[in-house]
């Protein structure tokens, strides 16, 4: 091959007219290419080792010293050409081919693509969550205790007397156990499950001591049917400050911001005169938030008041010293509120149909 | 709900004429009302009176019977026939009481009532009921809907009555055109449990003119003090209680009163009956009906005998063992020796007859009836404990009950006694006698010191000491000294919930107002925990991530019961003994809470499952409890006292153990059937995966334990279960649920579940921030690694081989290929693993690869794993 290869360069001589009509032939056959393939193979023929331009090329050094200066400049005249068309017509059929790609591949993305699942968060215990967020941006703390619990922290430690009317059956669910008849005249285990989560509040205070400042999320149970707007296990959220020097103007500050937190910049508390065994002063709180129901206005919404004396003194505290505020909101109220649902059943039942519309719950 | 016309009101205070009742209840609410209880009227169109002409019963084929009526309801409303007369409308009634010739309300087309009800003529009954009679519930008069309203029967004189005519505007008749208000606070202890009170709170609002109407009463009673000894009384009463509770007398004032000759025919006039209807009490006879309306007035409850049947002297006292009585609701009651009774001594036998357990209900014998022309009137203060407990034990919360319960001055017993008689006496004659009987045993109230400065330091409000003690007169308290701010202050009697300095902190509060109490935040605490506890943020990791997984959060009640345990192949003897059991359970069956939140998670996937929902996949987060049989009793203590430490340990070992819980139960399809590819149905994998990823969010490494069959919970698939471990402690289970338990619940083949304790497994994780390992640059090497192993290695157990032959040069390994085949033997499977590894330090050549490698092949045919070639 090499013994070949030189004999025909040995043998060619330099031809002006040829080596123009080659390459000419060349370009000629360039513009009518369609493909990389026979752009390729034009190339081979017309550029390649054993092409007319290349023989022509090798060839000049055979020529007298006066034709090689006006070959060598034809020469690179030619090959710039045939350079300039082929590299023109590469641009084009390469973006024709990879465009012709491309459409091969185009698919309808219209086309449904959910092979797993999506899924979604209750919108309750995620309430609870941000409620929790509340309480944690101000530097309070999350307390948790347990939902069967003992009637002296759900009711005694209160406030509430043992012949107090929310102890009555028909308010609360006792549980089963073997001790003596107690003051209401059946047998009962001194354990409830417990009615509101402010049974965590003394155990808090004789756990951590003072200064408190807690938020207790969580579970309660009342005897209460399932009906629209009643369901016998739900939840609340309890907060307790036990300080020196706090006053019901620092309830009504946190109960402002809890309002912004939950309903929006727009929305504000207020305090109604109202009596519960644990607080003394009471109130009711209302809430007002523009996307109320019906038009924007008061609304019921919690309890609260300043910390019962009786109850500092259940934990061991000095009612001169220390004052406290307490507060409560339901978490299915505040739900069914915040999110125009008119009844319980669909927040309590699990229907998944009802939480996914709340995607990550919120 | 007790309803109460404003005009009431009226009778005690006084009120602009304009007064609207937007800002009533504006007034009010300041002072504690709450907004939502006075109502506008609710009645609009046309209510008119109308006279049955006729009443054709007309049985129906569901056994009910209705009546085809012609109501005349005047020439301006009635019918109009074919020739253009005016003829009665038809009107179809299915109350019991219609009847022909009655005059009843009737509510015709056009008319709204509460609760949007719109009346519109409507075919019924193959008839057009052109309007309709109402029942006091459907006008919102009154709770009563076991008819509809006959006029007759509504406290209107024979005279009033017959000049009612066919069309005459019964909306102003009945006073459907006044607001009313709902009185919810009725049931508050705090809040005044009388209407007289309300005017007084008025005048704390408003500062209108009130009128106490107890001290133009007390003017008229007849002074019983000072009397010569041997003066004779109405009736001789003695109170003999020998079991007080809690150390308080059941009865510390009996005051009774007669009236001779009333009329026994006269009715309860109108006005009285439509204020008593609305307040949500029946009228009955007028001698129950003052005694019911002095006790909505005044709050004193009061009670009304026969006094010709009586024998004194009456007894005051606790029942005996075996003693029953017999009430008006005609119910018997087994008495409890802790029920005070009133009794009377028939021949002579001292308080052998029981007329009534005290403050709660009458027995039948000494009552009222339509023959009784001399009256005998109860008004006595008893115990709230007592008579709480008596309503309690015997089911009869009554109104008079309520009110004792709550507390009852126990000084307006001669006042209420004395506008009960002044109402028999105007309307129905009579002679009212001069010589009560008063057995007044009721103390003097002690004096509350009291700090003027309490009001800044509790409610943040400052007021000066004037205003404290103008406050506190103006409610009726006695207010003394002062001088130096501070006060000693006796509450009236009818404030029986003044006891301590913070209960004046909040009156001052209340009337000075709650809107006028600045608002601050307290600055951040400067001691505590900040943020979440790990254990809650874990909680959070995991909801999160199973939410992610593409899972539903849900949430169930934690009641179990019989049915619940059968599913899931529980023996009910070894279960109930260990579960909570609720005394008093609202659905009978599910009495129990639960072991495992998979009990009541099932309930939910049924309950979706059964509403169409498909490929359901639910998971919640939340406790279980545990009920230890052994566990020491919890003691009762009282409040206002800090238990000892070790009465503090007695309450908490008695509770059971109440852990955290995470279960998920998957089912239907883990992919869904699409132009994608096929559909895969849920299995144990997925379970696993979702436990997988707790684990991996949790930073745990949770490994499975897979049991033999043999020892596999009953609930669980024997071969497609296994134990969750956490640091080697025992977190939960995972796998598929056992094919019994999945066709028992409903659910589809091979559903899976899970179930974590999260308060054991939270408790195996360091909290401590994650010390981060440095990152290598060196080229890795993979390779892999296929075994023909035993069938009965498990692959975990391989691969755990396999990491700890590697050493620290392992980066990553993954089972990538599980076959089995004849080639192999059919003991033995494949299990092919992809391992990476890379040096901290160095570039790793084959000599060390191969050393590794060396190491592994050694390590897994001590297993009886050998490397395919």
């Amino acid at each position: 091959m090499k013994t070949e290869r030189l004999l025909v360069a040995q043998s060619a001589v330099f031809d002006a007219q040829a080596v123009s009509a080659a390459v000419s032939e060349g370009i000629e056959l360039i513009e009518k290419a369609s493909s990389m393939e026979a752009l390729k193979s034009i190339r081979t023929r017309y550029a390649g080792a054993d092409s007319a331009m290349t023989q022509a090329s090798k060839a000049i050094g055979a020529l007298p010293a006066d034709q090689k200066k006006d070959a060598g400049k034809l020469m690179g005249k030619l090959r710039a050409e045939f350079g300039r068309a082929f590299a023109a017509k590469e641009e084009q059929v390469k973006a024709a081919e990879e465009a012709a790609a491309l459409a091969a591949q185009t698919v309808d993305m219209t086309m449904p693509v959910h092979r797993k699942p999506l899924g979604s968060r209750h919108p309750l215990p995620k309430l609870l969550e941000n409620v929790e967020d509340f309480f944690i941006s101000m530097g309070w703390q999350i307390s948790e205790g347990p939902e069967v619990e003992s009637e002296w922290y759900d009711f005694d430690a209160l406030n509430f007397g043992p012949d107090h009317p929310a102890r009555q059956m028909q308010d609360t669910f006792y549980v089963k156990g073997n001790q003596a008849k107690d003051a209401a005249g059946f047998v009962g285990s001194n354990m409830v499950l417990r009615t509101q989560t402010s049974s965590d509040q003394v155990r808090a205070l004789l756990t951590h001591g003072v200064p408190l400042y807690i938020a207790s999320p969580g579970r309660v149970f009342r005897t209460d049917e399932l009906d629209a707007t009643h369901t016998p296990v739900f939840h609340q959220c309890e907060a307790l400050a036990v300080d020196k020097n706090l006053t019901m103007a620092d309830l009504k500050g946190v109960l402002d911001k809890l309002a912004v937190a939950m309903f929006g910049p727009e929305a504000k508390s207020r305090l109604r005169p109202s009596y519960f065994p644990f607080t003394e002063p009471s109130a009711e709180l209302d809430l007002w938030f523009p996307d109320k129901k019906g038009g924007p206005g008061w609304i019921e919404w919690g309890g609260c008041g300043m910390v019962n004396p009786n109850v500092l003194k259940s934990a061991g505290l000095d009612p001169e010293e220390y004052t406290g505020f307490a507060f409560g909101v339901g978490m299915e109220r505040t739900l069914l509120l915040r999110h125009d649902i008119n009844d319980m059943h669909d927040l309590v039942e699990g229907d998944v149909r009802f939480s996914k519309q709340f995607v990550m719950g919120e | 709900m007790p309803m109460v016309d404003i005009d009431w009101l009226k009778d005690h205070v006084e009120v602009p004429e304009d007064l609207t009742y937007e800002q009533l209840a504006k007034d009010l609410v300041k002072v504690g009302l709450e907004e939502e209880e006075i109502h506008a009227s609710q009645v609009t169109g046309s209510i008119v009176v109308g006279y049955v002409v006729d009443a054709t019963p007309e049985p129906q084929k569901n056994g009910k019977i209705i009546n085809w009526c012609h109501v005349d309801v005047g020439e301006q409303y009635n019918a109009v026939d074919e020739d253009g007369n005016k003829v009665p409308r038809g009107i179809i009634c299915g109350a019991p009481n219609m009847a022909a010739g009655e005059k009843v309300v009737v509510t015709l087309p056009g008319a709204v009532l509460p609760g949007d009800f719109k009346i519109e003529p409507r075919k019924t009954y193959g008839h057009i009921s052109d309007g309709m009679c109402a029942s006091e519930r459907e006008l919102g008069l009154g709770d009563s809907h076991d008819g509809i309203i006959l006029l007759r029967e509504y406290g209107f004189s024979e005279a009033e009555y017959e000049a009612l005519k066919p069309g005459d505007d019964a909306m102003h008749l009945l006073h459907l055109d006044q607001p009313f208000w709902r009185l919810t606070s009725l049931l508050i202890v705090d809040m005044p449990s009388h209407i007289a009170a309300w005017p007084g709170e008025y005048h704390h609002s408003t500062g209108a003119a009130y009128t106490d109407p107890v001290i133009a009463l007390n003017e008229q009673t007849p002074v019983v003090t000072g009397l010569e000894p041997g003066t004779p009384t109405d009736i001789e009463v003695s109170i003999e209680d020998n079991a007080p509770i809690h150390g308080v007398p059941g009865c510390d004032r009996y005051y009774a009163r007669v009236i001779r000759g009333v009329d026994a025919s006269a009715h309860t006039p109108n006005a009285m009956r439509r204020r008593l209807t609305r307040a949500g009490m029946r009228s009955l006879s007028l001698a129950v009906d003052v005694t019911n309306y002095v006790m909505l007035d005044l709050g004193q409850p009061m009670h009304a005998f026969d006094l010709d049947k009586l024998e004194g002297p009456i007894v005051v006292r606790r029942a005996n063992e075996g003693e029953t009585l017999t009430t008006l609701d005609g119910k018997d009651h087994k008495l409890d020796p802790e029920d005070l009774v009133i009794t009377d001594s028939p021949n002579g036998e001292h308080g052998s007859r029981i007329l009534a357990i005290a403050g709660v209900m009458g027995g039948l014998y000494g009552e009222v009836t339509e023959e009784t022309t001399n009256i005998l009137l109860e008004s006595a203060h008893f115990d709230q404990v007592t008579v709480a407990r008596s309503a309690r034990r015997h089911k009869i919360p009554s109104e008079a009950s309520r009110r004792f319960e709550r507390g009852v001055d126990t000084q307006l017993q001669p006042a209420a006694a004395q506008m009960a008689v002044n109402l028999l006496e105007q309307l129905a004659g009579g002679t009212p006698s001069e010589h009560p009987t008063d057995i007044n045993m009721t103390s003097r109230r002690l004096p509350i010191h009291f700090k003027a400065n309490e009001v800044s330091r509790v409610a943040g409000l400052d007021v000066d000491v004037n205003t404290v003690s103008n406050i506190l007169s103006d409610i009726g308290c006695t207010v003394a000294g002062g001088g130096n701010g501070e006060f000693s202050i006796t509450a009236p009697t009818w404030r029986p919930d003044l006891n301590e300095p913070c209960d004046l902190v909040e009156e001052i509060a209340r009337l000075v107002g709650y809107d006028e109490i600045p608002v601050t935040v307290p600055p951040a605490p400067v001691h505590g925990h900040v943020g979440l506890t790990p254990e809650q943020a874990y909680r959070r990791r995991v909801a999160q991530e199973l939410a992610e997984f593409g899972m539903d959060e849900t949430l169930s009640y934690p009641f179990v019961g019989d049915e619940d345990f059968k599913a899931f192949g529980y023996d009910k003897d070894e279960v109930a003994p260990i579960s909570v059991e609720v005394a008093n359970p609202l659905a009978g069956d599910r009495p129990y809470l639960r072991r495992s939140i998979l009990l009541t998670l099932a309930q939910t996937v049924q309950r979706n499952l059964r509403r169409g929902v498909e490929n359901v996949s639910l998971y919640e987060l939340g406790h279980v409890y545990l009920w230890d049989p052994q566990a020491p009793a919890i003691p009762a203590l009282p409040g206002g006292v800090r238990p000892t430490d070790e009465q503090l340990k007695a309450l908490d070992a008695g509770l059971p153990e109440q852990p955290m819980h995470v279960a998920g139960i998957l089912t239907g399809l883990a992919e869904q059937t699409g132009w994608l590819g096929d559909q895969r149905a849920v299995d144990w994998s997925d379970a696993v995966e979702a436990v997988n990823r707790i684990g991996e969010r949790l930073g745990a490494s949770l490994k499975l334990d897979q049991p033999q069959s043999e020892n596999v919970p009953v609930q669980w698939h024997p071969g497609r279960a296994a134990k969750v471990l956490s640091a080697g402690v025992e977190v939960g289970m995972v796998g598929e649920l056992h094919p019994r338990v999945n066709e028992a619940l409903g659910l589809p083949e091979h559903s899976a579940a899970f179930e974590l304790n999260l308060s054991a497994l939270f408790s195996t994780l360091d909290a401590k921030p994650v010390q981060a390992k440095a990152i290598s640059t060196f080229p890795l090497v993979r390779q892999d690694l296929a075994f023909t192993a035993p069938k009965s290695l498990s692959a975990e157990a391989l691969k755990q081989a396999i990491v700890e032959a590697s050493g620290d040069m392992l980066e990553h390994i993954e089972l990538f290929d599980v076959f089995e085949g004849e080639q192999l033997g059919e003991a033995n499977r494949s299990l092919a693993f992809a391992v990476t590894f890379r040096a901290q330090d160095k570039t790793l050549d084959s000599q060390d690869t191969e050393a590794i490698r060396a190491a592994i092949v050694q390590r897994a045919e001590t297993l009886g794993a050998t490397l395919r070639a």
